[in-house]
């Protein structure tokens, strides 16, 4: 199918990652910091939208996946004490990543096989519970800090890190859902039925789109923990799972772009609202209400429409700004 | 014996809607299955293209049994469906849909072969081809139900309530593609109709069911005189 990204196109944004993670230092602290948490907000709703948005398959318990992760990946950097720096501290974390994936993707397994008999509503309540089991099970284990939080994490975490990952991801979904084979994950979320009469292995798809959603999910956690340092099991809670949920759903599901864009503007929007202080959350809520009311398709719809955008910018030099809204 | 269907059971949890109806399709042919609403024939289809599960009794095509496998299995041995309700993919456009029917397919040149050719038979769908499936009206989606199935390239073609809920006139024209189907590509039909009389008239052979059970059966046109039929299927008073 059409608009199949190159191989070319991740090796460049892995270059374009190494490059700028070159100059991170001259980015102020505060700034450096929203746009890490826009690249792991990018990556946890990009694998969240495989599952919701091209599977079809409502799952709240993104942030049980991302606990997994954040966790596994801990363990295993503290206890072989790497410290940031070191030669041996880039396999090293790589290894840890990927192992918090493969931990959260297992799990990804397990959510993914109820999916297979539970549908809308029942689905997304059986998720929202296995994903808070994985937060209170982890606040019982005492080696991980229990409910004190798990500290002295190495910063490990830099620009190239979370942004080759969001290349990654980005590119791994996209080649997967444009694909011929890809579209069972599209003929899936609109008849599952149909799916099956036309030879579409329902169960295949969702089972994919479970344990990709989870292992990418994972990393996102690993590389949030060796940002922040410091974990704690109510960092993973039901809310966070809900704020991945609303980027994907203003994004728009199924539509990559747009829920990229969502997923930056939902990280940037609270900070954005700190000069209003106290109203900001309320703010953040009634802007919510607004933009599901008037787009309930999310800001972008199912696919953003370049083409249309380019004419309609060369054709008024100064474009309104009106916004999408 | 292409399609051989032996003393098959299918129920939603208490509820039995067949209870053991056999029933055999021959190579070319059109079957019709027709009845009123609750006789089981949509049922018994659903479990040919194994979108139900029967609970009981054994399907076998061409000599192979198939009762226990998953849907998209039995689409791979040669029967596709168009489903009841026609069940289009509502946000993927009519080519899209089309192509999704040649899922399981990987001769490209011969996709596009048969694409014209469905183009040609319903050449309404070749207007609407870049809109989404859940755009097109009630008519255009049971030809792109019927034009999906058909790009499986099935040697069995079930059809269920082709003439569900959409214009009279189109019903005709709809039917009439059924048979061109059956003569030009020589796809054997499994059709399940309420409306009888239409079904009778491009049939070769019809079961009639009743309450789970086959009823009666034999040729379509000796059906389509019995007394009985045309009283309790077709309205007419002799």
């Amino acid at each position: 199918m059409k608009r199949h990204l190159s191989k070319l196109y991740l090796l460049l944004a892995l270059v374009a990652a190494a490059i700028i993670a070159r100059y991170q230092s001259s980015i102020g602290p505060y700034y450096f910091q929203i746009i890490m948490y826009i690249g792991i907000n990018v990556i946890l709703a990009s694998s969240l939208n495989l599952i919701n948005g091209f599977a079809g398959q409502f799952s709240l318990g993104h942030a049980g996946f991302m606990a997994l992760g954040a966790y596994t990946s801990a363990v295993i950097t503290t206890s072989l004490h790497v410290s940031p720096g070191t030669a041996a501290s880039y396999p090293v974390f790589a290894l840890a990543l990927i192992c918090g994936g493969i931990v959260a993707s297992v799990f990804g397994l397990l959510v993914g096989i109820p999916s297979l008999r539970l549908k809308g509503d029942y689905l997304a309540i059986t998720t929202l519970g296995l994903g808070e089991i994985i937060r209170v099970i982890i606040q019982s284990l005492n080696f991980l800090g229990a409910a004190r939080g798990f500290t002295g994490i190495a910063k490990l975490s830099n620009f190239f890190w979370v942004y080759a990952v969001v290349a990654i991801v980005i590119f791994t979904i996209a080649n997967l859902v444009r694909s011929t084979y890809g579209r069972g994950f599209l003929a899936v979320r609109d008849d599952e039925i149909a799916a099956e009469a036309v030879g579409v292995d329902a169960t295949r798809y969702k089972i994919i789109a479970f344990t990709t959603g989870a292992f990418f999910a994972g990393i996102a956690g690993g590389l949030y923990a060796h940002f922040v340092t410091y974990i704690n099991p109510s960092q993973f809670g039901f809310l966070r799972s809900f704020e991945i949920v609303v980027m994907v759903v203003v994004g728009g599901m199924g539509n990559i772009a747009g829920v990229i864009l969502a997923a930056a503007l939902l990280t940037i929007l609270p900070e954005a609202l700190r000069a209003v202080a106290q109203y900001r959350m309320v703010i953040y809520a009634l802007l919510l209400i607004i933009i599901m009311i008037s787009r309930p398709q999310g800001l972008f719809g199912q696919r953003i429409d370049w083409g249309r955008i380019w004419r309609r910018l060369s054709k008024r030099p100064s474009p309104p700004a009106e916004g999408k809204t | 014996m292409m399609l051989e269907i032996d003393n098959l059971q299918v129920s939603y949890g208490a509820v039995r809607a067949v209870k053991g109806i056999s029933l055999t399709v021959e190579q070319g042919q059109i079957v019709t299955l027709i009845g009123a609403n609750g006789a089981g024939k949509s049922s018994t289809l659903r479990a040919v293209s194994g979108i139900t599960k029967a609970s009981g009794g054994h399907i076998r095509f061409e000599g192979r049994d198939i009762t226990s496998l998953p849907a998209h299995g039995i689409v791979a041995l040669g029967i596709s469906q168009a489903p009841e309700g026609r069940m289009i993919f509502a946000n993927l456009t009519a080519r899209e849909n089309l192509a999704m029917g040649a899922y399981l397919r990987r001769d490209a040149p011969e996709i596009e072969k048969d694409m014209e050719y469905v183009f040609a038979m319903f050449p309404k769908l070749k207007e609407r081809i870049d809109q989404p499936g859940g755009k097109l009206s009630g008519g255009e989606q049971q030809m792109l139900a019927i034009a999906r199935a058909l790009l499986a390239r099935p040697r069995l073609l079930l059809l269920d309530e082709p003439s569900l809920g959409i214009a009279p006139i189109l019903v005709r024209t709809i039917f009439e593609k059924i048979v061109e189907v059956n003569c030009q590509l020589g796809t054997t039909i499994l059709l399940v109709e309420q409306n009888a009389r239409m079904a009778l008239s491009i049939a070769h052979y019809a079961y009639v069911l009743e309450t789970g059970q086959v009823r009666l059966h034999g040729p379509a046109a000796g059906i389509a005189c019995d007394e009985d039929i045309r009283r309790a299927y077709l309205g007419e008073h002799c």
